[in-house]
């Protein structure tokens, strides 16, 4: 069975309900399908949250590392020996993973934006790759000169596939900031939430919980708050975007 | 050159076997290659166009949406290898936006986004010539001059507007591999049929050479060794060379008939010379001798005085003169005009004769006769004939050895052979056998078979020799009833 059936099946017995993952190729998709209530929770990145938190609900956050944070790496191709900071990157190639992904896009505008450059016009192409591996991908056989991704992403890629990583080399991580957090749409009965919540939250001291977890490289959940991503706010308001 | 041609058989038939299988292999494996590089352009060609077709309609959407990496995944899912026709794997696929920059490619690295392709020269500087001046909408194969690399470009169209072109780019190189494996398989099938044909072509030139070597080998003995030549085991075969070698042993049977023909011609020659010869001395001899003769007889009847040496001379005269017509006489044999028939009492009274002779050295006479009553021969001379070859024979024959002689009589011929066990007659001796004084015999006075001879000749008969070691015959053939 695969790890997304295996963590349905465990959350369909924690839960007792039934439980419907739905995967979209982009961010701005899942927030669409949560704000219209067609699904009841997502895992959404930091920046789409902010956006958005008054219209969704924070569940939890994961842990990694023990912290409720991450970084987004900016990444170069690794036989690129010259580029030492983004401002190296002027004229090149650039690879988001998605607009609406913190990491993968906002880290990048708001880096250039204190660097008093212009996002728009700074690089000469620019393309979304959809996901923060295949910005690995990008980078790595060069098509890239340069891609924003998750460092979480990074680090597990470097992990599973050390080949892929090994053809990126790192040349900026952001501050740490907020984790991906896991939210329900606004309407949410505050039982459903409630439980979901526990059963989240109880999952790094359940045998399969902690398996699934080791999975995805998370050390579990904890409650968070909305505070925990206020870099990310404070990101978006110098790049401009609400 | 000379070698070549001078070679042996043996060797030229299995080289030509070789050479044969080799350049049969050669032009077929040359024919291979060039349809199988005809039939693998082609091949390429469909597969290139359709793919180009695809993927030019694929990208169209990432294209319009400026979506690059959905147009990389696209390209790399169209570069899966095929392991076996590696050549139908583009080396490079570009897809181009409307002013020939890259929009995205399989190799970023050579080919970054947004460049232009002709900045690196060669091929794809021509590439952009061929993609101006050609047809935008049409799918277009372009071989640059000298280039390694040759194209198949497929233009990208939404409504009607080109947007670019897919370009796949196709090694030629590619085809390096499948080629020096169809020349290696041709290679390895041509070695172990010449592993094959090889014996069999030995053993073949081995079959058809032996023959011929030894006919070759046959015909380097003539005219020096005629008869080993004619003894050489030669084909017998009803083909050519059975035919060749047939004719060869006729020409060579005939070769020797002659060489036999102009030896005989050859001594009769010089016996009818000899008997020419001696017929006229003797006549000459006979002619005073007889004169001489009758005078000391006259002399000795009517003389008129006792005196006793000349008495004692006259004798002498008379003995010697007499011994010289003895002599003279049996040289030139003349036949009687009248004379009995020959009959088998005769052959009787000539075996009395020479048993007595063989009884001394215990040497047995056969006679074989058919003989019966009397034939109109001469009795006298072919008594003298047979007399004559009995005496020879039994002076031959071994001790305790034996004579054999036949007499047949058939369709008016008369067959007399004589046979002894004794040495044979040397070759050289043949040649002068019947002359007279020719005999190496310590005995009789050399004449005897000059006699035989004479008298043969005389009555239109033959005799011939024939000697091998331990069987000596003598045979007379005579005719009668036309003669005498």
């Amino acid at each position: 069975m695969s790890f997304l059936g295996k963590w349905r099946a465990w959350l369909e017995q924690k839960l007792g309900r039934t439980v419907v993952f739905v995967q979209r190729g982009n961010y701005r998709e899942i927030i669409d399908l949560l704000r219209s209530g067609k699904i009841d929770f997502a895992w959404l990145c930091g920046y789409p949250y902010i956006r958005h938190r008054h219209e969704f609900r924070l569940v939890v956050v994961p842990l990694w590392r023990n912290q409720p944070l991450y970084q987004s790496y900016l990444i170069v191709p690794a036989d690129d020996k010259r580029t030492k900071t983004i401002a190296d990157l002027r004229g090149k190639v650039f690879a988001y993973s998605d607009p609406d992904s913190n990491s993968g896009y906002l880290y990048p505008q708001y880096a250039l934006t204190m660097l008093g450059e212009k996002p728009s016009i700074f690089f000469s192409r620019t393309f979304f790759t959809g996901a923060h591996r295949k910005v690995v991908e990008a980078v790595g056989v060069g098509l890239a000169d340069g891609g924003a991704v998750d460092g979480y992403v990074w680090d597990t890629l470097a992990e599973v596939r050390p080949d892929l990583t090994a053809a990126t080399r790192i040349i900026d991580r952001s501050p740490l900031l907020g984790y991906p957090p896991f939210v329900a749409r606004s309407d949410i009965p505050a039982k459903e939430l409630d439980h979901f919540r526990q059963v989240l939250l109880g999952m790094a001291d359940d045998p399969l919980g902690s398996e699934l977890l080791g999975r995805l490289r998370l050390d579990g959940f904890v409650t968070g708050r909305p505070g925990l991503f206020d870099g990310i706010a404070q990101m978006a308001a110098k790049v401009g975007r609400k | 050159m000379i070698f070549r041609r001078n070679l042996s058989l043996r060797w030229k038939i299995p080289l030509r076997v070789m050479a044969a299988v080799l350049g049969t292999a050669i032009t077929v494996t040359v024919a291979l290659v060039v349809w199988e590089y005809d039939e693998m352009r082609q091949n390429l060609e469909g597969h290139a166009k359709s793919l180009g077709r695809v993927l030019a309609n694929t990208l169209v959407a990432p294209v319009l949406h400026d979506d690059i990496w959905r147009a990389y995944e696209i390209l790399q899912s169209a570069r899966e290898t095929y392991p076996a026709a590696p050549e139908l794997q583009a080396e490079v696929v570009l897809i181009t936006d409307a002013d020939y920059k890259v929009f995205v490619s399989t190799k970023p690295r050579e080919f970054p986004i947004g460049s232009n392709p002709a900045t690196r020269g060669g091929a794809y500087a021509q590439l952009r010539t061929g993609l101006v001046s050609g047809d935008a909408m049409a799918q277009r194969v372009l071989e640059p001059a000298d280039s390694p690399v040759y194209f198949v470009m497929s233009p990208l169209v939404a409504d009607g507007v080109a947007l670019g072109h897919v370009i796949l780019g196709y090694s030629k190189v590619s085809f390096v591999p499948r080629f020096v494996g169809l020349v290696k398989r041709a290679a390895l099938v041509t070695v172990l049929v010449l592993l094959i044909i090889a014996p069999i072509s030995w053993v073949w030139a081995s079959r058809t050479g032996e023959p011929l070597l030894r006919l070759a080998e046959a015909m380097r003995r003539v005219p020096g060794e005629l008869e080993e030549s004619r003894l050489t085991d030669l084909p017998n075969s009803g083909d050519e060379i059975g035919q060749l070698a047939a004719a060869y042993q006729r020409m060579v049977s005939e070769l020797k008939n002659k060489q036999e023909l102009e030896r005989q011609m050859l001594v009769s020659e010089r016996l009818a010379a000899v008997g020419r010869l001696t017929a006229g001395i003797a006549h000459e001899i006979n002619n005073p001798l007889g004169g001489m003769l009758t005078a000391i007889n006259t002399y000795q009847r009517h003389g008129s005085g006792n005196d006793p040496l000349a008495l004692s001379t006259l004798s002498l005269l008379e003995r010697g003169l007499t011994q010289i017509r003895h002599t003279v006489g049996a040289l030139l044999v003349e036949s009687k005009a009248k004379d009995r028939p020959f009959a088998s009492e005769d052959v009787d009274d000539l075996l009395i004769l020479a048993e007595s002779e063989a009884h001394g050295r215990g040497i047995g006479v056969v006679v074989e006769s058919n003989l019966d009553g009397s034939l109109p021969l001469p009795a006298t001379l072919m008594r003298q004939i047979l007399l004559n070859l009995l005496l020879n024979a039994l002076a031959a024959a071994e001790e305790g050895g034996g004579v054999r002689l036949v007499v047949e009589s058939a369709e008016k011929q008369l067959h007399l052979a004589v046979t002894n066990d004794g040495d044979y007659i040397p070759q050289e001796r043949m040649d002068t056998l019947f002359e007279p004084f020719a005999t190496t015999s310590e005995r009789g006075n050399g004449l005897g078979l000059w006699i035989v001879y004479q008298i043969v000749q005389q009555l239109g008969g033959e005799i011939e020799v024939e000697s091998l070691p331990g069987c000596t015959t003598f045979k007379v053939e005579i005719p009668y009833g036309n003669t005498v």
